[in-house]
């Protein structure tokens, strides 16, 4: 299959109080249609800035972004978000937020009756029907994910941006968050791009895991192929040779290759003691 | 043995209801009763102060000298009201009769000039604060989403807006009182020149919190809620009106309320100072009539003040409450 998403050769260059920053260099990654895409890396290394140029919300200083051959300039729905905080409008209940985008992006596409029937399949997609008029105060962080989801679905988007969707929810949510999500993509087949620090949930959900590399000037490091076959299930792939490979794969990337520099220094600090008291 | 074991339960169950009861009068009872002692100690301290002071107005007005005269200016109030009927009535009967001897006169109504009350001056005060207090949201908040979504517009005016929001409204009073006499200039004027005055004043003292506070609410929108807005490529009108204003609710009511607060004192000042309609008025024709009742009208007309500014406020706090979603913001 073609190349949908092609993101190429980008450089990012922040311009800072202490002059400029250079965050991202030379990240070049070409992602197909259908392809579910994780993108793993330490904290502050450059993943959120890699999805916010492909959003559009960012805009590179080199190279570009090419969505079906045409260059990524601003953001829009074709390329939804999935943010870290789950961004709902407080004011507005989980329909009306739903309801926000689908009106805007069919706008002169779909009848007030179809709007409200894809509004409500969109949120039971996520299965969140039970709690559709209540307000994002009212439910819990799961759910506010959930809507999240189903607001960037409802845009139906060719590419699905989400930004450590589940970094906030406890470990129970989110292996249940995370079946739903793979649930979901059996059923719509989605381009997503995921940024995750969750090593499972990169191995568990991802047909190709991005692992990049410290920042500054971060770049793609290593890329990974996972070819488990579908369904997953979490369970039974706990004891899955294969999986476990993948698994201490992406380990040893961000472990042993990647290892933080804070992690050395504090290492160092010992030793340099013992010359002193020598 | 049994006994023992049933005396503990019993115990035990006096105990539990003892601090239910505790548990009660302290989330029931104590935000009652608590106020409840507070103003009788100050009456107390009140009575007490006032009876030692003596002004060549006679005593200090204690507790119960303001309340002889609220019933006396309610009294005042309805008499003023019964003359102002019979006055009405007098010239209806009188234009009847001419009118039924000669068929061609035309009855000439005239209207009743009597004093203005205590309570009429209340609702001429509380007119003038509220027409100020909203033809100053009309401006303000406008401008103040105009200002916040602008760096370069908000950079072009915060001098101005930092220059006078310091200045108190009342030093602009003689130059609006001057500048109202020369441009409102009209045969049978809809509004008193002395109303559209105390209005502009409340205004001007309204105008600068509402920016600020608007403006300061709007730049500092949550950054995700502004990206939804940009993913969805929602239009400029409907980014303000679904995304920026309904953000911004919070940060503008606390601009409102604050200048309510403000403007209630200033139009006081202000109509004592320009000899206004409203309470300032009637607080300083009481205290040029130098009566032996001056002082507790005037006490009386402090209280009014201060409790009419207290329900000003609770009402814009019921009103937050209902218009915003951020319920947290809507305390007191
Ligand atoms: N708008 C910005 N201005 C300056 N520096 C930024 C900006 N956004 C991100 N950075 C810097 O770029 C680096 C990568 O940030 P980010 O993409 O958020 O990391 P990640 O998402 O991988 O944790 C960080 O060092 C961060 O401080
Ligand atoms: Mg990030």
């Amino acid at each position: 299959m073609s190349t949908l998403l092609n993101i190429s050769k980008i450089d990012m260059v922040f311009p800072t109080p202490k002059g400029d920053f250079t965050a991202l260099k030379n990240v070049d990654l070409q992602i197909k249609k259908g392809e579910f895409i994780s993108l793993i890396g330490h904290s502050g290394c450059g993943k959120s800035t890699v999805l916010n140029v492909v959003a559009g919300l960012y805009q590179a200083t080199k190279g570009g972004v090419l969505l079906n051959n045409k260059e990524v300039t601003e953001p829009g729905p074709e390329r939804a978000v999935v943010f870290q905080n789950h961004s709902l409008l407080p004011w507005l209940t989980c329909y009306q937020n739903v309801e926000l985008a689908v009106k805007e992006v069919f706008k002169n596409k779909m009848s007030p009756s179809e709007m409200k029937d894809w509004i409500n399949h969109n949120i039971q997609l996520v299965h969140m029907d039970h709690a559709t008029h209540k307000l994002p105060d009212e439910i819990s962080g799961g759910m506010k994910q959930r809507i999240g989801i189903a607001r960037a679905l409802a845009m139906q988007p060719e590419v699905l941006l989400m930004d450590e969707p589940f970094g906030a929810l406890d470990a129970l949510t989110r292996a249940h968050m995370q079946d739903s999500l793979m649930e979901i993509q059996d059923e719509l087949n989605n381009t997503v791009i995921m940024i995750t620090h969750d090593v499972d949930e990169a191995v568990l959900l991802s047909d190709r895991i991005v692992m990049m590399t410290n920042g500054p000037a971060a770049t793609v490091g290593e890329i990974l192929d996972v070819n488990l076959p579908r369904p997953r299930d979490r369970i039974a792939l706990a004891k899955d040779p294969e999986y476990n490979q993948l698994r201490s794969s992406v380990l040893e990337f961000l472990y042993e290759k990647q290892r933080k520099v804070e992690t050395i220094s504090t290492k160092k600090t010992p030793k340099t003691k013992v010359t002193e008291v020598a | 043995m049994t006994s023992v074991v049933k005396n503990q339960i019993v115990g035990d169950s006096t105990m539990n209801q003892l601090k239910q009861t505790l548990l009660s009068f302290n989330t029931r009872a104590k935000p009652v009763l608590l106020p409840v002692v507070g103003i009788v100690i100050f009456l107390f301290l009140w009575t007490l102060a006032a009876s030692s002071i003596n002004t060549s107005l006679g005593k200090f007005p204690g507790p119960s000298a303001v309340v002889t005269q609220m019933g006396n200016l309610y009294n005042e109030h309805n008499t003023e009201r019964e003359k102002a009927s019979a006055f009405y009535q007098r010239q209806e009967e009188r234009n009847a009769k001419r009118v039924a001897k000669d068929p061609t006169y035309v009855p000439k109504t005239r209207a009743y000039t009597g004093k203005e009350t205590f309570l009429d001056q209340i609702v001429t005060s509380l007119i003038t604060v509220m027409s100020g207090f909203i033809l100053a949201a009309i401006l303000a908040i406008p401008l103040g989403i105009a200002i916040g979504l602008s760096k370069n517009l908000n950079t072009a005016i915060n001098p101005i807006i930092q220059i006078f929001k310091p200045v108190s409204p009342l030093a602009w009073l003689p130059l609006v009182t001057m500048a109202v006499s020369a441009l409102y200039v009209s045969d049978d004027p809809f509004f008193a020149k002395s109303f559209v005055n105390s209005l502009i004043t409340v205004t001007l003292c309204c105008i600068w919190p509402m920016v600020i506070n608007t403006s300061v609410g709007v730049a500092s929108i949550n950054q995700d809620w502004d990206n939804v807005s940009k993913v969805l490529r929602l239009p400029k009108l409907k980014h303000i009106q679904k995304i920026v204003l309904p953000a911004a609710i919070p940060s503008i009511f606390t601009g409102m309320r604050m200048s309510l607060g403000v403007a209630w004192m200033v139009l006081i000042a202000a109509e004592m100072l320009a000899q206004n309609p409203g309470l300032g008025k009637f607080v300083w024709d009481e205290f040029q009539n130098g009566s032996s009742e001056s002082l507790s009208r005037i006490m009386t007309a402090v209280i009014v003040i201060g409790f009419i500014g207290f329900l000003l406020d609770r009402a814009m706090q019921k009103i937050q409450y209902f218009v915003s979603w951020d319920k947290s913001s809507a305390k007191l």
